[in-house]
């Protein structure tokens, strides 16, 4: 990717 | 949905669906001013001729690409499909507890919710039978919940706490009967601290909160004694003491930052630099007419000082060393679960909060509240109706919480603060939710900026 980095795994789709 | 921001010369994307954070050159922060789906294969004619201006064609089609492929892949612009998993938001076992050991206090700080230590009811201390009747309840109520927290509270818990000892020792008397295990956390304003009651807090308390300001001349304007005079130098040394002998166990030094010192983040590195490595300095929430409220006019300087002490805290770890700061803290690969996140801390139906007379509510922020008294351990009673409320309350049931941004790493908000600020457990309080943003945008970006070449998109 030369304009976007993502910089985790996004896995969100669930005291 | 999206959200994108500036900060500290980091263009930062977060994909508010799949918890994606994105790093992003100037033209993709552009061109997704732009477009949203549904999207075609190619970049609209009319986006590349506005943003032609700028860029090169063949950069802003590249941009696009990417855009599309981090879309197919469902990290940018995914859906919001949680909904159906509100439906998990029902009435559970309950698994932790705040005790109020002490309805009493040592200190009159000027600023204290629990209208200097007896929450508007009298100053009063828990005896030992209340104490065993709320560690009776918690194994009955807990259902197959192992890990059970009991949190003393106050008030002032060192004002009680040959009480505290003897509801630890009755609760590990029950823990293999019942195979339970018990996490104590207690929290003091440190003036009784002593090498007694130190050595047992630091072998029985898996967490400690440590109560104090930052800066002495701060701390001492609203942390003040019965007869005036401020606590600084007499909490500092104990706190010190308890640190230095607690190993790596759970601790923090905490403190409120007013309208007095909006340049708070001096005094997080002024608890840094007096040898405390976890703190959290956290803004007064109060009545808007008390004179050290902080009000909608104070956010503009409250957010660059969250600024300011994020560049502080990159500095200072470009030098080696480092500090947790509570509201900074963020885990964007291995955080709790959606489900956990839509449902927020639990008060009122995983967490309650018992007073000296054995009174139970949501939490401790509800106490003193007669609307809010869900029961009491001597006669028995538990509003199962109003637990089954709180049970129910997340953040697709929350109006404005459905919609913003920030609703999977916030999860509604404090029930105690919409309640008292902004009418109804379901109504954002908007001051809050501002700061909570702010803190967040900061926190992201700090996880960013600790990527190597992570701004290099040449």
């Amino acid at each position: 990717m030369k304009h976007i980095k993502t910089i985790n795994k996004a896995n969100l789709k669930a005291a | 949905m999206i959200h994108k921001y500036k900060l500290a010369g980091y263009n930062i994307v977060l994909d508010v669906n799949s918890g994606g954070v994105h790093v992003v050159d100037d033209l993709t922060y552009d061109i997704l001013d732009n477009i949203e789906p549904p999207f075609n294969d190619k970049c609209p004619e009319n986006v590349i001729e506005k943003l032609l201006k700028f860029y090169k064609k063949e950069d802003i089609e590249s941009c696009y690409d990417e855009v599309i492929e981090l879309y197919t892949e469902k990290i940018l612009f995914s859906d919001d499909d949680y909904e159906k998993y509100a439906k998990f938001s029902v009435s559970s076992p309950v698994k932790a507890m705040c005790l109020h050991i002490a309805h009493d206090c040592n200190l009159r700080c000027k600023y204290c919710f629990a209208s200097t230590g007896d929450f508007g009811g009298g100053r009063k201390l828990m005896s030992f039978e209340t104490g065993k009747k709320a560690i009776d309840f918690l194994l009955e109520k807990s259902a197959d919940r192992e890990n059970l927290e009991l949190d003393f509270f106050g008030g002032e818990p060192l004002m009680n706490f040959d009480v505290v000892k003897q509801i630890v020792e009755y609760a590990r008397s029950k823990e293999s009967e019942y195979k339970k295990r018990f996490r104590f956390t207690i929290t003091t304003n440190g003036m009784l601290l002593n090498d007694s009651n130190t050595e047992f807090i630091n072998k029985e308390m898996s967490n400690v909160v440590l109560s104090v300001d930052g800066r002495r001349e701060v701390n001492d304007k609203v942390r003040k004694r019965v007869d005036g005079t401020g606590c600084y130098d007499t909490i500092m040394p104990k706190f010190k003491a308890l640190v230095d002998a607690r190993g790596d166990k759970d601790y923090y030094v905490r403190g409120t930052f007013t309208k007095y010192n909006l340049d708070f983040s001096e005094d997080v590195f002024s608890l840094y630099e007096a040898g405390f490595d976890q703190i959290s300095v956290e803004p007064v929430v109060c009545d808007q007419c008390e004179p050290y409220a902080i009000t909608e006019g104070e956010l503009p300087q409250i957010f660059k000082e969250y600024e300011k002490l994020s560049q502080r805290i990159l500095d200072l770890e470009k030098t080696g060393k480092k500090f947790n700061f509570f509201h900074f803290m963020l885990d964007l690969d291995q955080g709790p679960c959606a489900i956990k996140r839509l449902r927020g801390c639990g008060s009122g139906n995983e967490y309650v909060a018992i007073t000296p007379d054995g009174d139970i509510y949501p939490c401790h922020q509800f106490v003193g509240n007669p609307d809010f008294k869900m029961g009491n351990l001597d006669d028995g009673t538990f509003d199962l109706e109003m637990k089954e409320t709180f049970a129910g309350a997340n953040i697709y049931t929350k109006p404005e919480c459905k919609k913003c941004w920030a609703k999977f790493y916030c999860s509604g908000g404090c029930n105690a603060n919409n309640y008292q600020y902004a009418g109804d457990i379901h109504n954002a309080h908007k001051l809050s939710c501002q700061l909570q943003k702010k803190r967040l945008e900061c926190a992201i970006m700090l996880k960013a900026a600790k990527i190597d070449n992570i701004n290099d998109f040449n």
